[in-house]
């Protein structure tokens, strides 16, 4: 069967937490928690409360994502 | 989510699976050049129709036959029609049932008469790269595994594994959750648990990976034209070895 990409969705930071997680508020609503992409910590990408950011939600758990890009 | 299936349905699924097996059986006595690929679906259409089956791939997204037929350099989802099949090719046969609400989806790729060494290579690594990913998805085990194992199998015998079509959960849908990549990680994903039901389908190049989907939004060819084989099975999990469903006599 053909491969189904992994859902991609903006949302804004509301807090961030301990572990380079953070919360996040979807553009739909929803909260979810999300860490940041390892690329992201490589490159020294800071997130701070309020940024507009890209997640990544996994099929299977809809209330994790991980931060894939960060709006300047 | 990943269903777990009582016995049961196990027992439902492998009657679905086995109509798909003794179908890839019967058909292949009939793979010989010159027979055309609408032949050979028909032929298929009415092996599933007489089982009381109903095949599963037509009308699956508008799909239009009841198998797909893939040559050569075709990877998966070949439109059955008036090609004939020639001396030398390689010739994927992928079919799909439903009966009584449970699915059964199993491939296997064919020599047409003499098919050069390579080829043969070709198809007997993917084979061997299924079961070996077969014994890979037990319990305790986790998702990855299974293409870590497959991956690993075919890029050392110098083939590549196809990145844009994944195994997948298979019962009373024909594609479930999860989907099964063929290649990654290894101990990533959920764990696999007894009762789980899986389409496993290794599709591997001679050539490398890349794939593109022809105008016709179906069949899927390797881009550099190299050809490409692919068989698949129906698997549950177990506390030893998975079961393969859809295993022939």
């Amino acid at each position: 069967m053909p491969k189904e990409a992994s859902i991609k969705i903006d949302g804004s930071i509301l807090e961030t937490l301990p572990n380079a997680t953070f919360k996040v508020e979807l553009e739909n609503g929803h909260v979810v928690l999300a860490h940041i992409s390892g690329k992201m910590r490589m490159h020294f990408i800071k997130i701070l409360p309020g940024d507009k950011v890209t997640v990544e939600l996994s099929p299977y758990d809809l209330s994790r994502g991980r931060i894939i890009y960060r709006y300047k | 989510m990943i269903h777990i299936r009582n016995s049961q349905e196990i027992k439902l699924l492998r009657k679905s699976a086995q109509i798909v097996a003794m179908a890839l059986q019967m058909i292949e006595s009939r793979i010989q050049p010159g027979v055309t690929t609408g032949e050979l679906n028909m032929v298929i259409e009415d092996f599933i129709l007489s089982h009381n089956a109903r095949p599963a791939f037509k009308g699956f997204h508008g799909y239009p036959a009841s198998s797909c037929i893939s040559i050569d350099d075709q990877v998966v989802h070949g439109i059955p029609g008036n090609r004939k099949l020639q001396n030398g090719e390689l010739v994927s046969i992928d079919i799909g049932v439903e009966l009584d609400g449970y699915f059964g989806d199993a491939a296997k790729t064919f020599p047409v008469g003499q098919v050069s060494a390579e080829k043969k290579r070709l198809m007997q690594v993917t084979q061997e790269s299924l079961y070996i990913g077969i014994e890979a998805a037990r319990e305790g085990n986790r998702l990855s595994d299974i293409g870590y194992a497959i991956q690993s199998y075919v890029e050392a015998a110098g083939f590549s594994v196809v990145r844009d079509l994944v195994g997948h959960g298979i019962g009373q849908e024909m594609h479930e959750d999860p989907q099964i990549p063929n290649y990654g990680d290894p101990h990533q994903g959920p764990r696999l648990k007894p009762g789980m039901v899986f389409a496993i389908e290794p599709m591997v190049n001679m050539g490398k990976y890349e794939v593109r989907t022809l105008a016709d939004e179906w069949t899927v060819v390797t881009v550099d034209g190299l050809p490409s084989a692919h068989f698949e099975h129906d698997i549950v999990i177990s506390s030893h070895k998975a079961e393969i469903l859809s295993a022939g006599n």
